[in-house]
């Protein structure tokens, strides 16, 4: 017996190692993107500018780069806590935050602020069109789930149904718009870190961090959904509450990391993917590992974009698509288990 | 005890369940046969809650297993479906981990992990328990799912057709298994089986079902009899004795 309890110890054991590893790679790409930008201040410059009170350095550094890499910091970790979310609820390893739609309603609030101006505040006008949508969108397909039954396919359903009705709007509402309108709304679904100041990093924070604790405590619950719905009701999971709460609080993540940025696609869907191939299906540590993954990717992904094509900016959305396009063809050649 | 009483089932105007009575006591095990579509594995479903009954009463132990909560009901009932589903990865020792879920807080209790432990080891299954679990063959699969319900500490057991898709082994290990469960540690089982003549040589009692009735219901020996074969499965047997337990002999279909 103990040799068994024992082995799992040490299986347990790797996984914690493997996430204080990605600490480390997260601080040091940190500082690398840090030392990044069209300015010409060097890796131990933007070091100590970020201590030292004043000057060209600390302003560049605390204004310009910093509110950058933390928002990035902060929409990794939310896009990939909310896919690994949305995965065990939907009992799907290709799932991601905008498989329910999230997306194209969060892109009709910002289409309906461009070309109407019209939405639910005025210094964020976008922003707060945008949030309101995308959880507008998940409280309908609450709604649905509450009337036709939570299963997966249901919701899968009635996700698929909102993303067509919401981009179909959005289609519609540009083309009655203007060319700088529509020039407008384009560059938001290519996705930003641009736009990002301390105010919005200090709202965002509070939508994609606080559900964390709630998420961990389900963790043994969303372990469960992935045996079945008929195996864990039988193992005292309300399943129905579970999908509900996790739809809530992956849309209230998603919604808060996109409604400042736009929408940052494949975030949500690669991080909890590798990262379950490699530290395993536990959410204990699935939940932490895949955030920190996440916020690991966009943070390479966003200094890349600044390196590229210096001084230009590619905007950080494009630069996750071609995250894709590697990552699809890894399992296309993969594929030797039965899993994805 | 656990008690039935005129438990009603209907899933689209079919009456999948009508006026079911069943009483198991602690130390039994009742087999619960009949053709495809008798009830067998909604009346399982019943009893965990998976599904909910029209009417009637579940009593388990006193209390009316309708007003527990779903994590209690899971300390006193465990539930071995036929199969379940691997999409995600999985070891064998967290596959049996989930059963400890009525337990488990924020995480799992070095408690917890003994007990997982202990079971992995009785059940000869120490040397996969790191294993992942879609990679077990479907006896190594059943015999997991099997460690999974006990790891809730259940006083009964429930069990889907445990032995269908198995071999001639691993079916007797499955039985054995069960078999021995509920002499040492007191509790009682029931299991919705196909096969007759494993249900009529490990079972204590059987009940058969018919279209979502009891047909009949008592000992092996009584139940199992030629008349009683023919009305529910329409198929004309004879039936030996093997060793005190009914052994039937299938001949032909009826028309």
């Amino acid at each position: 017996m103990e040799d068994i309890y024992q082995r799992y110890k040490g299986f347990t054991g790797k996984k914690v190692s493997l996430m204080i590893f990605l600490l480390v790679i997260l601080f040091a790409v940190a500082l690398i993107a840090l030392s990044q930008g069209a300015a010409s201040v060097g890796f131990k410059d933007s070091f100590t500018a970020l201590f030292r009170g004043s000057g060209l350095a600390h302003a560049i550094v605390w204004k310009l780069r910093l509110p950058r890499i933390v928002m990035a910091i902060l929409v990794g970790w939310g896009l990939a806590l909310a896919g690994t979310v949305f995965q065990a609820i939907l009992r799907n390893p290709l799932a991601s935050p905008y498989t329910l739609g999230i997306a194209s309603s969060a892109g009709f609030g910002a289409v309906m602020a461009i070309v109407f101006g019209a939405g639910f505040s005025n210094e964020y006008l976008i922003a707060g069109n945008a949030f309101f949508f995308a959880l507008l969108s998940s409280f309908l397909i609450l709604g649905i789930a509450k009337l036709k039954g939570s299963t997966t396919e249901t919701m899968i359903l009635a996700g698929i149904a909102i993303m067509f009705l919401f981009s179909s709007l959005s289609s519609l509402f540009q083309y009655m718009g203007t060319m700088e309108e529509v020039h407008e709304i384009v560059f938001w679904f290519f996705g930003s870190l641009s736009k990002v100041g301390w105010k919005e990093l200090g709202i965002a924070s509070v939508m994609i961090l606080l559900p964390i604790p709630i998420l961990l405590k389900l963790s043994w619950d969303f372990n469960l959904l992935a045996a079945g719905d008929e195996s864990a009701l039988a193992l005292g999971v309300n399943v129905k509450r579970i999908r509900m709460i996790g739809v809530i609080l992956a849309s209230l993540i998603t919604a808060g990391s996109i409604c400042f940025t736009g929408v940052i696609g494949f975030i949500g869907l690669v991080s909890p993917h590798i990262t379950r191939m490699i530290i395993g299906g536990d959410h204990w540590f699935l939940l932490p590992a895949s955030a920190l993954v996440g916020t690991v990717l966009v943070l390479m992904a966003d200094t890349l974009g600044r390196i590229v094509w210096a001084p230009q900016v590619i905007p950080i959305g494009i630069v996750t698509s071609f995250i894709g396009v590697p990552f699809f063809f890894y399992l296309l050649m993969r594929r030797k288990r039965e899993y994805w | 005890m656990l008690r039935i009483h005129e438990l009603n089932f209907r899933y689209k105007n079919i009456n999948a369940l009508e006026g079911v009575d069943l009483q198991l006591n602690k130390g039994e095990i009742l087999s619960i046969v009949g053709p495809n579509g008798a009830g067998k594995t909604t009346l399982l479903k019943c009893i965990v809650r998976i599904v909910k009954p029209e009417k009637g009463t579940i009593l388990i132990d006193g209390k009316d297993a309708s007003e527990m909560k779903r994590l209690d009901l899971a300390r006193c009932v465990g539930y071995v479906p036929q199969s379940s589903p691997s999409k995600f990865p999985i070891t064998v020792f967290d596959t049996v981990l989930m059963g400890r879920r009525p337990y488990i807080t924020w995480k799992p209790s070095k408690k917890d992990l003994e007990v997982v432990a202990d079971l992995l080891m009785s059940m000869d299954l120490e040397d996969l328990a790191l294993r992942s679990f879609d990679e077990l063959s479907g006896g190594e699969k059943q015999k997991v799912l099997l460690a999974r319900a006990f790891a809730q500490g259940p006083n009964y057991l429930l069990f889907d057709e445990p032995t269908s898709n198995l071999d001639l082994r691993h079916q007797m290990e499955v039985m054995e298994m069960i078999s021995g469960m509920v002499r040492e540690k007191g509790v009682a089982a029931i299991l919705a089986m196909h096969d007759l003549n494993l249900a009529s040589r490990f079972s204590d009692r059987i009940l058969m079902l018919n279209a979502g009735k009891i047909f009949c219901n008592g000992e092996p020996l009584h139940v199992m009899t030629v008349e009683n074969i023919r009305s529910v499965y329409g198929v004309e047997v004879t039936i030996n004795l093997s060793d005190c337990h009914p052994y039937i002999v299938p001949i032909r279909q009826i028309n």
